[in-house]
């Protein structure tokens, strides 16, 4: 980081539950694409006498969260009432919990550092606001859009344990995946169930007061989180150096100018005047119980990671490409047990991401591996498979795909190429070994991509250094 | 019908729903010509305090912020009495949103006692009691979280309950304070309101705080005082403002108890002082939370004025609630803000344990407690409107009740200055059924007074 400054970032992230129903009420929770206020019900939209029971669902999805990242679940928990005003906010309060959350501690490793976790809580998402004009203070009106109102949300708030924008945006993906590893959501940051926000503060090296922080919102992708975190550090290492001091605030990111800007004053505390929810009674969580959701969590992220490299000898980085998505280490493990060697599948699956039947993809390694056909055969015959559903090795068989690998039928082909292209023969001859490059291509046209390439260049040099 | 030559008296409803009546009331008549899907209240006469939703019938709670209001749905308790065959002629008065004793917090207009319409009925819920004393409906509804059933039909002589917090579902109920809400019956026997209360009963799957408890509210209900142990709190009869007549029209009472073969045992509930201060610390605060919904964005009164989103917030709350209810949020807000929250809110938490206690350990040594209901008689129309404190003092001996989340109800026991007085009778959480026995028991042996 420029001129000794360091960051500390802490992450507040927010993510929507997958149950089939909202959090307090039986509206169904599938609300996207659904007409404006086409998925609610007294409940959510808050009228008077309505009360709110707990979808023990979203419990469950919060415990096992928690245990996924080593927390502590309480025995005894519940839900306060946070009281703010907002047309988005039906009741003018949110039922969420303040000192009794479901979880506190645990930790996420993101490779090399670990993250403390300081807690996770369950609360309600509020609905929507529209604004239309160019912009909420020149808005002629504002519309409401409760459908989102009542959705169950989880809030995942972590130590300020990070120290950079890469940092910020690893800890997002590695919890991301950890979340759909055990199917507590979707998470996908560009449909709004993954809400992740920083809160970013520099100060000098060694310094061991925090600085001033501002909360970093509206963050819609890895990416995003990534760049606004980066600009936000820049801004304020920018701002202290001038000088002045940074405001305590939220600022938004904004994609189109690619930066932050500041959103709402946070120098004076707004007092949510918490309270117990007398609505719904403490909830007591049966040891027990947790137990049993504990005893069935899937293996998570980190610890498969680590069993593939050992027990496959992949590399750290293949390992952890793979265990993003639990679905993609299935395939990866499927597809070796049909037959097919660790390290090509792992290449096949990180690079070109197949959706196919572990056979099929072991066959199509296999096939490749053989050399039965080329890599770029065989990124057609996947394509081809993906389409229609076949086996790779009948594609092969009918279009007559498999490459050339005849010495004799590909020594004529380089004969030709040599003869056709004397500039590149002279090139390389003068140590321009790029030169061969041209001359491969050459042959790859030559055969309508068949040739077995890698024999296509034993023969090329083989001819090239011995006619020379 | 009774309702018309009534009304013009004591002004009991803000609505008569005559058409919806007389739609069930003829229901009701072909399924008693049939002898088919006949429940135990077909075509008995209900009156609902407005503070319960009714389906497509405007209600209020008693607030100008809510005029108009069509609830698209049935409170639990309404439709439990819609399917045991109740006939609905209407929506009672009450003090808005059910803050007051006296029914004149009402936003549309006061009510007049039976017994004498230049006095109040009590209140919240005193529409209720006094269209039941007036003969306008066999039996009503009301909402209780200090005292709303039990003090208002004291006032007005007849019999009212408060079941223990959990009996009755509070869905639909519109909420003044939700850890002290419940919905009861009135009625002019103790039997009639243990059918009603036997009614609305039971577990409610919208309802996280009912409970599942086996609710036979008519075992036992005849079999009389004797045996039972009546507590006597020397600090209820000790009061501030309890009147002598008051006092001696209990005490009668206690006299007719234990000639019945009651025992009587002195019990103190020493906590007693604090309780009016904590709970108008606690029913403000949750009151403060539970309005914070009249916004103006979706339902009711919005003032069309307004050109920010602040300024129709705090115009349309400024019109649309009375000074009362501004009082109360105001007041709760307080005790919620950070920095008072310790030194109000949760010392107020901390006293209604106490108060808990203090029942706990009495309970240990008699079977029901009883006591006056209210300290005084009905008073005139606006003699303490003035004076906040004065009403609140009302409520004196029933909020306890609601506190610790205890069955009570209240039954006519003589007059004083020729004017009702209610004798209350608090049993054990859950112990609705000793309540309602005391209270037959008591009117079994009632001598004239």
């Amino acid at each position: 980081m420029p001129g000794g400054w360091e960051a500390v970032i802490g992450m507040e992230v927010h993510v929507q539950l997958a149950t089939r129903s909202k959090m307090f009420c039986a509206c169904p929770a599938d609300y996207v694409g659904a007409a404006p206020n086409a998925n609610v019900c007294e409940v959510c939209l808050g009228l008077p006498g309505v009360l709110p029971v707990v979808n023990g669902r979203a419990v469950e999805h919060v415990v096992r969260t928690a245990l996924a990242l080593g927390g502590s679940v309480a025995r005894h928990t519940k839900f306060d009432r946070k009281n703010y005003f907002y047309p988005d906010l039906p009741k003018g309060y949110q039922i969420s919990q303040y000192d009794l959350p479901m979880s506190r501690g645990g930790a996420l490793d993101i490779g090399g550092r670990t993250v403390r976790i300081t807690r996770v809580h369950l609360e309600e998402d509020t609905g929507k606001l529209q604004h239309a004009g160019d912009s909420l203070h020149q808005a002629g009106e504002s519309l409401v859009d409760l459908n989102r109102s009542g959705m169950p949300l989880m809030e995942i708030v972590s130590e300020p344990d990070l120290a950079g924008a890469e940092e910020a945006r690893d800890y997002a993906v590695a919890l991301r995946a950890i979340l759909r590893a055990i199917g507590a959501s979707e998470a996908e940051m560009e449909k709004g169930q993954l809400r992740a926000e920083a809160n970013v503060s520099v100060r000098r090296r060694g310094d061991p007061e925090l600085g001033i922080k501002t909360e970093l919102k509206n963050i819609n992708s890895f990416r995003a989180l990534q760049r606004a975190v980066d600009h936000e550090i820049r801004r304020q290492i920018r701002v202290l150096e001038a000088g002045e001091r940074v405001v305590q605030e939220t600022r938004g990111w904004s994609e189109a100018d690619q930066s932050t800007f500041s959103q709402r004053s946070k120098e004076f505390a707004q007092d949510y005047r918490y309270f117990p929810e007398p609505d719904i009674p403490p909830l007591e969580l049966d040891p027990a119980w947790v137990e049993e959701i504990r005893a069935a969590l899937p293996e998570l992220p980190a610890p498969r990671r680590a069993r593939l490299v050992a027990q496959y000898g992949l590399s750290e980085y293949d390992a952890g490409q793979l265990t993003r998505e639990a679905a993609t280490a299935d395939a990866f493990e499927a597809a070796v047990a049909a037959g097919a060697p660790a390290k090509p599948v792992a290449n096949w699956i990180i690079g070109a991401a197949p959706g196919l039947a572990p056979g099929a993809l072991a066959e199509l390694v296999n096939l490749v591996g053989a050399g039965t056909i080329n890599r770029e055969q065989g990124l057609r015959v996947l394509e081809q498979a993906q389409a229609t559903g076949r086996a790779p090795a009948e594609i092969v068989r009918e279009q007559g795909l498999a490459q050339v690998s005849d010495p004799a039928a590909l020594e004529a082909v380089v004969d030709r190429v040599i003869h056709a292209d004397p500039q590149a023969v002279a090139d390389f001859r003068a140590g321009k070994q790029q030169a061969i490059g041209a001359l491969m291509k050459a042959v790859a046209t030559a055969t309508e991509g068949q040739a077995n390439m890698r024999l296509a260049r034993d023969l090329l040099r083989a001819r090239l250094i011995r006619s020379a | 019908m009774a309702i018309r030559e009534q009304e013009p008296r004591i002004h009991a409803f803000l609505r008569v729903t005559e058409e919806l009546a007389r739609a069930q009331a003829a229901d009701a008549d072909r399924r008693l010509a049939a002898a088919d899907g006949v429940g135990p209240l077909t075509g008995i006469p209900v009156a609902l305090k407005d503070v319960l939703c009714v389906e497509g019938v405007e209600t209020t709670a008693g607030s100008q912020i809510l005029r108009g209001y069509l609830p698209p749905f049935d409170a639990t308790a309404v439709a439990r009495l819609r399917a045991a065959g109740a006939v609905f002629v209407g929506m009672t008065n009450c003090d808005e949103f059910a803050m007051g004793s006296s029914t004149e917090n009402s936003s549309y207009r006061p009510t007049g006692n039976p017994h004498d319409p230049s006095r109040v009925p009590g209140g919240s819920s005193g529409g209720s009691a006094a269209a039941v004393a007036a003969g306008e409906a066999v039996c009503a509804l009301g909402s209780d979280t200090g005292g709303s059933i039990r003090q208002p039909a004291a006032l007005c002589g007849v019999v009212g309950m408060k079941p223990t917090y959990g009996r009755v579902s509070r869905f639909g109920l519109i909420a003044f304070a939700s850890s002290l809400d419940q919905v009861g019956p009135f009625a002019t026997s103790v039997a009639d309101a243990a059918l009603v209360l036997q009614a609305i009963s039971g577990l409610d799957a919208r309802d996280a705080t009912s409970a599942d408890r086996p609710a036979r509210m008519l075992d036992g209900v005849e079999d009389g005082v004797r045996g039972l142990r009546l507590g006597v709190p020397r600090e209820y009869f000790d009061v501030e403002g309890i009147e002598p007549g008051v006092r001696a029209a209990v005490e009668r009472a206690l006299r007719d108890l234990e000639a019945a073969g009651a025992e009587l045992v002195d019990v103190s509930l020493p906590h007693t002082e604090y309780g009016l201060a904590a709970y108008y610390i606690i029913a403000p605060a949750e009151c403060s939370s539970n309005l914070a919904r009249f916004d103006s964005v979706r339902f009711g009164m919005r003032e069309e004025a307004a050109t920010t989103l602040l300024a129709t917030y705090l115009q349309t709350r400024r019109d649309g609630f009375g000074p009362e209810v501004r009082r109360r949020i105001m007041l709760g807000t307080h005790a919620l803000s950070s920095g008072y929250y310790d030194a109000y809110y949760l010392k107020a938490q901390k006293v209604r344990t106490l108060i808990a206690q203090d029942f706990e350990r009495a309970f240990a040594g008699c079977d029901a407690i009883v006591s006056a209901t209210s300290p005084s008689v009905a008073f005139a129309l606006g003699a303490k409107t003035g004076d906040p404190l004065a009403m609140y003092l009302c409520d004196v001996l029933t909020l306890g009740g609601n506190l610790a989340g205890l069955p009570g109800i209240s039954v006519p026991c003589g007059t004083s200055e020729g004017l009702p007085v209610g004798l209350q009778v608090l049993a054990p959480q859950w112990a609705d059924a000793t309540a309602l026995r005391v209270g037959r028991g008591y009117e079994m042996v009632r001598s004239a007074g």
